[in-house]
């Protein structure tokens, strides 16, 4: 009770301190400087003493989430058990709330032009609207700034989708060459807005059951494509490995929405799962498998990066020149144990380290992305140091996982 | 915090969420607390000590993996371990399902005494109820 409390008064608090950004930014101020002090206060307060919350974040409570303090977000780990939620995603459909993930908006004349630049990935490659791109923002030494989605709307508003940590020096970066090579843009970051990822076999059957009305539009949406209905806009896209859809809708619309896929049987999935989730599906993590120390070609991102055609982008001139003493491999445990983050990887070429390790649910072992020297070869077999022993790993292709299969 | 009920009154506990179960033929079972099950989730690896290795107080001596993470398990007192649980090997999740059946190991201290300066049950709980705010 006391904790329900608690909430209800930070929630407030938040609400009023979003107020007052709002008054801030307008012309007119609403209230008088004497109000406008001890605001300020309490929002720097709030700032510093709270985690922040999603919209979601009560539903999150009410289900029985065991919630976590994820970079600064208050979000749930997993409802009980991260196993099961797991298999729930391979086997039938589940529901994240990635609503702490940024969503931003790029508006105005040539914003293409400006994406060709900005982005490794080539943003010519999405002609329909709707169309969506994976691609890494880098520093112009090949380091990777933050990996992101984005998406063609019209030839004045591109979409883009950013990881949560990262999200304020992205839009910095974004804000710093814009105001150099293209002044005209509008960079909107869309705090108003919610998002909520079904993933599963059966999520699109479930997601028509919970939004009738969009199934005419959405249902014949390929991956990486994505349709604005209402004020949702639903993309093909995921962090799973399995089919499913990505929601963007407004954040007072989200907690409905998730009670209705609740309802039609989606079952709610925490962060735990949603980790094991994509690292079956061979899917990189910023932060872990890259970050500004690392270029994208070391990175098994090397199918991101544009270098066939003649448009320059800030790093390229790094990436063409540089030579790759290291790649990116999958491994499986030959031993029982479990593979993790940092353990060192000893190979006859000499030593790399793993990016991501953990406990594979599908397989029923332990896998794990690895950053080795670039002349050991997949099929061989490097020794990983776990504690006080060396433990066989065998050196694989990945995804390890792809629709609910194992491909190891 | 939700476990008071659950928390046996015939076991001694460690710091470390360990529980001592002192047995008839004066040896020790140890396992892990409903608390460190509860706190790393799925179990899917466990590794136990070799018989007959001599164990000192505190000493790491085990390991517990969830999926989420890895834990190292002490030796509650010092002495030798005398038998393992090697169902475990197969099925960690027995942990998880219940963690005051799923033993790990059993030891015999050099000094039964020792078992009797650990926490019991009221004392465990407060210093779970303390590290739960």
């Amino acid at each position: 009770m006391a904790q329900a409390n608690l909430e209800s008064a930070v929630d407030t608090a938040t609400e009023g301190a979003h107020g007052f950004i709002r008054n801030l930014s307008g012309k007119k101020d609403r209230w008088g400087e004497a109000d406008i002090l001890p605001r300020l206060f309490l929002f720097f307060e709030r700032l510093l003493m709270t985690l922040k919350h999603t919209p979601l974040n009560a539903a999150h409570r009410a289900m029985g989430a065991k919630m976590v303090d994820f970079g600064g977000w208050d979000m749930p780990l997993h409802y009980g058990s991260q196993l099961d939620e797991h298999h729930q995603v391979r086997r039938d459909a589940g529901m994240f709330d990635v609503s702490h993930m940024r969503v931003v908006d790029m508006k105005g004349e040539r914003v293409r032009d400006f994406l060709r630049y900005l982005l490794a990935n080539n943003v010519d490659k999405l002609q329909s609207s709707g169309k969506a791109l994976y691609s890494c923002l880098l520093r112009p030494d090949g380091g990777v700034i933050d990996d992101l989605i984005v998406y063609f709307m019209n030839e004045t508003w591109f979409r883009i989708v950013v990881n949560a940590g990262t999200a304020d020096k992205d839009i910095a970066w974004m804000t710093e060459q814009a105001t150099i090579r293209a002044p005209q843009l509008q960079i909107t970051s869309r705090n108003d807005l919610a998002m909520i990822a079904v993933q599963g076999p059966y999520a699109a059957a479930k997601l028509w059951q919970a939004l009738p009305e969009a199934q005419t539009l959405a249902e014949g949406l390929k991956p990486f494509n994505a349709v604005e209905y209402n004020s949702m806009f639903i993309a093909r896209t995921g962090y799973t490995g399995e089919d499913g859809f990505e929601i963007i809708l407004p954040a007072k619309a989200a907690s409905s929405f998730w009670q209705t896929l609740n309802d039609v049987g989606v079952k709610p999935i925490g962060l735990g799962a949603r980790d094991t989730l994509r690292l079956e599906a061979g899917m990189n993590l910023y932060g872990h498998d890259m970050d500004e120390t690392t270029n994208p070609l070391e990175a098994g991102l090397a199918w991101t990066v544009d270098l066939v055609s003649e448009r320059d982008f800030i790093g390229k001139t790094v990436l063409v020149t540089k030579p790759r003493a290291r790649k990116l491999v999958g491994l499986v445990l030959q031993d029982r144990g479990v593979l993790r983050d940092h353990q060192v990887v000893h190979s006859s070429h000499g030593d790399g380290e793993i990016t991501s390790g953990s406990f594979s649910p599908t397989l029923n072992q332990s896998i794990a992305l690895a950053r080795i020297p670039s002349a050991v070869q997949i099929g061989d077999t490097v020794q990983v140091a776990i504690r006080d022993k060396m433990l066989a790993a065998k050196v694989v292709k990945y995804p390890f996982v792809r629709n609910g299969k194992g491909l190891i | 915090m939700s476990n008071s009920n659950s928390l046996p009154g015939n076991l001694k506990y460690t710091t470390s969420h360990e529980w001592v179960k002192k047995e008839i033929d004066g040896t020790i079972t140890i396992g892990i607390t409903q608390h460190a099950q509860e706190l790393l989730g799925d179990m899917v690896f466990v590794e136990n000590p070799a018989v007959g290795r001599q164990l000192k107080a505190k000493e790491e001596c085990a390991v517990v993996e969830s999926v989420k993470a890895a834990a190292d398990i002490y030796a509650p007192v010092t002495g030798i371990v005398v038998g393992v649980n090697s169902e475990l090997g197969d099925a960690p999740e027995k942990i998880n399902e219940d963690p005051y059946s799923a033993w790990m190991f059993k030891m015999k201290p050099d000094n039964t005494a020792d078992v009797d300066t650990l926490m019991d049950a009221a004392a465990y709980q407060t210093l779970v109820d303390s590290e739960a705010h």
